[in-house]
């Protein structure tokens, strides 16, 4: 079995920190993408077959 | 390289290789955040003064993606260059040689960034200018850091096309394509890398040295160095000049780049007759900063220009253009 690393309060604080900044990279990014295809696709937006 | 420079790196990664634990901080220095500013400016001003119109969203996301793919350069470069950062007083303080981020996260994280930010362009841009984004990257992280940088002196000569490609990619952000004045844009900050990186190597040559990066004052001798800085800034002057000449740039970026461009021979001049001791050294250091604040000016010139419109500043006379 491998060794377990045993993370010290700082590191811990540190990780939480860079996954919280991972998720609000993440959400602008999926925002950004959102936003962009609206402004292409403009008024063609809500022109869908149902 | 040094076995100096070797021991060092060694040390170096096994304290990176033991870490996994570096700040938001520490991720944001391995993007070189003051190289990104300088290259969303040149690739901002690539696509205000580009003839047609974007929307401010998709302008938005160009600038953001080209931002991140400099950040993905930095940070590739950094994965590789940590035994020479480590070694460099000017670069020691950087996340790798300092055990705050390894190696490998760097590569990691650097190439996360360079495939992220090249795809986003393609798909939210254009892929003339995602196209343009990767050969940037590819060209600093593989032409640059790992095949020039260190074997030869005209390194930063060749290498200086990564950091002249920004306002290509702003220009055909918005027009899909690659023309004459992109390519003016391009050639300026090209030609401008030598003498700004000379005249800090000049005063860093001992620092190089002990790295082992044959920079030129290194490998040819600091008086040859001066005589290159003299030789390329003499081609920069009026080269800053030639966005006038083709409708790039008015008659207010015209005077600037007259000015700007005089007072950048004159510093080379002065790197070039003063050889010797602390006014040598002080000859350098006013070029490296003015050098700076020279590209910053004309391309501010050229961004209010086109902002404020043209014609509101004037233009050149028809039968100089």
């Amino acid at each position: 079995m491998g060794a377990v690393m045993k993370l010290s309060e700082e590191e811990e604080r540190r990780r939480r920190t860079r996954s919280i900044a991972i998720a609000w990279a993440l959400g602008a990014m999926a925002v950004m993408f959102f936003v962009v295809t609206i402004v292409r696709l403009g008024a063609n937006v809500a022109n869908r077959p149902f | 390289m040094s076995d100096t420079s070797l021991d060092i790196s060694r040390s170096g990664f096994d304290i990176a290789a033991r870490t996994g634990g570096g700040s938001v901080g520490d991720y944001l220095a391995l993007m070189k955040p003051r190289v990104m500013s300088l290259v969303v400016f040149t690739a901002l001003v690539g696509l205000v003064v580009a003839p047609g119109t974007i929307h401010p969203v998709i302008a938005f996301a160009a600038l953001l993606c080209t931002a991140v793919g400099a950040g993905a350069s930095g940070a590739l470069n950094m994965w590789y260059d940590a035994d020479i950062d480590a070694v460099m007083q000017r670069t020691a303080s950087r996340p790798v040689p300092r055990g705050l981020v390894s190696s490998d996260e760097a590569l990691t994280f650097g190439t996360i960034l360079a495939v992220g930010s090249t795809v986003s362009m393609g798909l939210m841009v254009n892929w003339v200018a995602a196209t343009l984004l990767a050969v940037t990257i590819a060209f600093y992280v593989f032409v640059y850091t790992m095949w020039l940088k260190r074997r030869t002196s005209q390194n930063i000569v060749i290498g200086g096309a990564a950091g002249a490609f920004p306002p290509m990619i702003g220009w055909a952000a918005v027009t899909g394509g690659i023309s004459l004045e992109s390519i003016v844009l391009f050639l300026i900050i090209f030609v401008w890398t030598p003498p700004h990186f000379w005249a800090l190597a000049l005063n860093k040559s001992g620092e190089y040295g002990r790295a082992g990066v044959p920079m030129l004052p290194n490998t040819a001798g600091p008086d040859a160095t001066r005589r290159q800085i003299l030789v390329y800034s003499i081609i920069l002057a009026p080269l800053g000049l030639a966005p006038a000449f083709i409708g790039l740039g008015g008659l207010v970026y015209a005077v600037t780049a007259v000015l700007a461009g005089a007072l950048f021979l004159v510093l080379a001049w002065r790197v070039y007759t003063r050889r010797e001791g602390r006014g040598a050294e002080q000859a350098a250091w006013h070029l490296f900063g003015y050098s700076i604040l020279y590209l910053l000016l004309l391309f501010a010139v050229l961004l209010v220009e086109h902002i404020s419109g043209a014609g509101l500043l004037g233009s050149l006379p028809a039968w100089a253009r």
